[in-house]
């Protein structure tokens, strides 16, 4: 735990001694506020589902780009040598680097609770159950797509490469429930059970079914123990 | 003590280090001498645990690293080839994350620190980013990062390489000092480099150990013959050519004549000095004597015959 928490301070501190987090907290903020604020005086409802419809479509791209450079950088810059030559096992330093890479993006969703506070204040019969589903939802996407994003940034020492398999892994995830028309009929309950949309759906809307959570967690797992393999295989080649 | 037994490591089909084999005692400061791509980094990098070995075992204080990875890198310092660093981080906050993850907080690190710092002569930079340290600095940056433990083995990769010639001696007096209480491994292309700092050279070619031994034992293994220089006036060809009838023990190898000078080249072997014989053979003969060159074969001649012929004339 003591080596997790040393691996995860020196990634946060990374990232806010440089523009990423700052930029990253930004954009997030200004771009899911934007589309929320359009629409929320227009339909006049008081509830958050616009801001989690479009925080998706924000991480698809926010997350690859925040966890590009968790590990290519390592490899990149030759530090993965450093801290391969420590007593530190590859577990502490994977979970380290999701973790900060997951607190990112929890910052930014914390950011986005200015838009809770507005409804709270303008609207009416506010349903905080819901909401809180639909963040817990938002986090649990979150998580997932950090640990693809982290296993992206594994398999290559190329910051941009890592960003692009980081997109394409998640826009898959994302989207196999919407390709569920071309698939055979066989097929389309795997389809539809892989994909994070369907999950994030369920849980969005207020049902927190334990099948959504193992999902969320079983996705999560699954892509830090591939992240730990690709880095313990390179030490073999 | 380390010791390693029929080590080798292929990358696909290439072979880059080749069943070697070789101990180093606590106390000892070994050099590790060879040309670029012989192998240096990936042995270093297989005894610090940074690369599996394909066949052969390394054990440091009786711990085989295949079982014991962990225990042994808490053992050793190592400092990498290209000293890799965290450009964004201060001075004070990169070792503080490195002795972190070696469980070295509070108190007990501000000790450490104080001791790097010494050593390494940090004093200067210690709130500064890496980002603006000189070359220098980084390097014994790199150094203290792989001392913050305060290690029994230190592993160090090309520690000099880039510095200026102040900055080498400098570093070279501190892994002396170091050496005194220490194991310390040291790989380098340079030889001067190494025979200035080490107890021991072992020199690698080609992945296999070509060589091993104090400087003295090298120059007396590996020394060929000599080669004797000589620029005479009035030699002819027929008594140059003809000297080994009279001198069995000194052979003629080249003869050159530059303006009525004639530059001679003669070979002996090294536990011969046939001078006298020659210097009465060349009266005998006429020829006057200008100039008489013996030139002994170097560390720097056998480390070239060693790493040059892929160990042919070992």
């Amino acid at each position: 735990m003591h080596n997790i928490r040393t691996i995860f301070r020196r990634e946060m501190h990374s990232y806010f001694n440089s523009p990423m987090a700052y930029i990253f907290l930004v954009i997030f903020t200004v771009v899911s506020g934007y589309f929320f604020t359009n629409t929320f005086f227009l339909f006049g409802q008081s509830d958050l589902r616009v801001l989690f419809d479009i925080v998706p479509l924000v991480y698809l791209f926010f997350i690859p780009a925040v966890s590009m450079g968790l590990i290519a950088r390592e490899n990149n810059i030759g530090t993965m040598e450093t801290i391969s030559t420590m007593p530190l096992n590859t577990y502490e330093f994977v979970l380290g680097k999701f973790l900060a890479g997951f607190c990112l993006i929890l910052l930014g969703l914390v950011a986005t609770s200015i838009h809770f506070f507005t409804l709270v204040s303008v609207g009416t019969n506010v349903d905080f159950g819901a909401i809180f589903s639909g963040y817990l939802g938002l986090a649990l996407m979150g998580a997932t797509f950090t640990a693809i994003g982290t296993y992206a940034s594994s398999v290559t020492e190329n910051q941009v490469v890592a960003f692009i398999i980081g997109v394409f892994l998640v826009l898959v995830f994302y989207m196999l429930d919407k390709t569920l028309v071309f698939v055979p009929h066989s097929l389309a309950g795997i389809f539809q059970f892989l994909a994070v949309d369907y999950h994030l759906s369920n849980i969005s809307r207020g049902v927190i079914d334990s099948r959504n959570l193992i999902y969320f967690f079983s996705m999560v797992g699954f892509f830090i123990f591939l992240t730990i393999q690709t880095l313990e295989v390179r030490r073999w080649k | 003590m380390i010791k390693i037994t029929d080590l080798s490591k292929n990358y696909g089909s290439v072979e880059a280090v080749k069943s070697i084999s070789f101990d180093i005692q606590n106390g000892e400061i070994v050099g590790f001498l060879g040309a670029n791509g012989a192998g240096k980094t990936t042995t270093l990098k297989m005894m610090t645990g940074y690369l599996v070995p394909t066949t052969g075992t390394i054990e440091v204080n009786d711990l085989n690293i295949m079982d014991h990875t962990r225990e042994i890198q808490k053992q050793i310092g190592y400092l990498p080839e290209l000293n890799p660093l965290y450009s964004e981080m201060r001075v004070y906050e990169y070792l503080e994350f490195l002795a972190s993850i070696r469980k070295i907080t509070g108190r007990p690190f501000k000790e450490a620190l104080a001791r790097v710092f010494e050593q390494c002569g940090l004093q200067g930079v210690i709130h500064k980013n890496i980002s603006d340290c000189s070359k220098g600095y980084k390097q014994r940056i790199g150094l203290a990062a792989s001392m913050i433990h305060d290690p029994k083995i230190l592993i160090l990769d090309e520690p000099v390489s880039g510095l200026d010639p102040n900055q080498i001696v400098e570093i070279r007096g501190l892994i002396k000092s170091l050496g005194k209480e220490k194991l310390v491994f040291m790989s380098s292309h340079i030889l001067q480099e190494i025979q200035a700092t080490v107890d021991r050279i072992m020199i690698i070619n080609q992945g296999e150990i070509v060589a091993n031994g104090t400087s003295d034992e090298l120059m007396s293994n590996f020394m060929g013959n000599v080669l004797l220089n000589m620029e005479v006036k009035g030699a002819e060809t027929e008594s140059v050519e003809h000297i080994q009838a009279n001198l069995p023990t000194v052979k003629f190898i080249s003869m050159k004549d530059v303006s009525g000078v004639q530059q001679l080249q003669f070979e002996y072997g090294k536990d011969q000095d046939p001078r006298e014989e020659l210097f009465k053979y060349a009266v005998e003969n006429n020829w006057t004597i200008l100039k008489m060159n013996p030139h002994t074969t170097n560390l720097e001649d056998i480390f070239r015959n060693l790493t040059t012929d892929g160990g042919a004339n070992a």
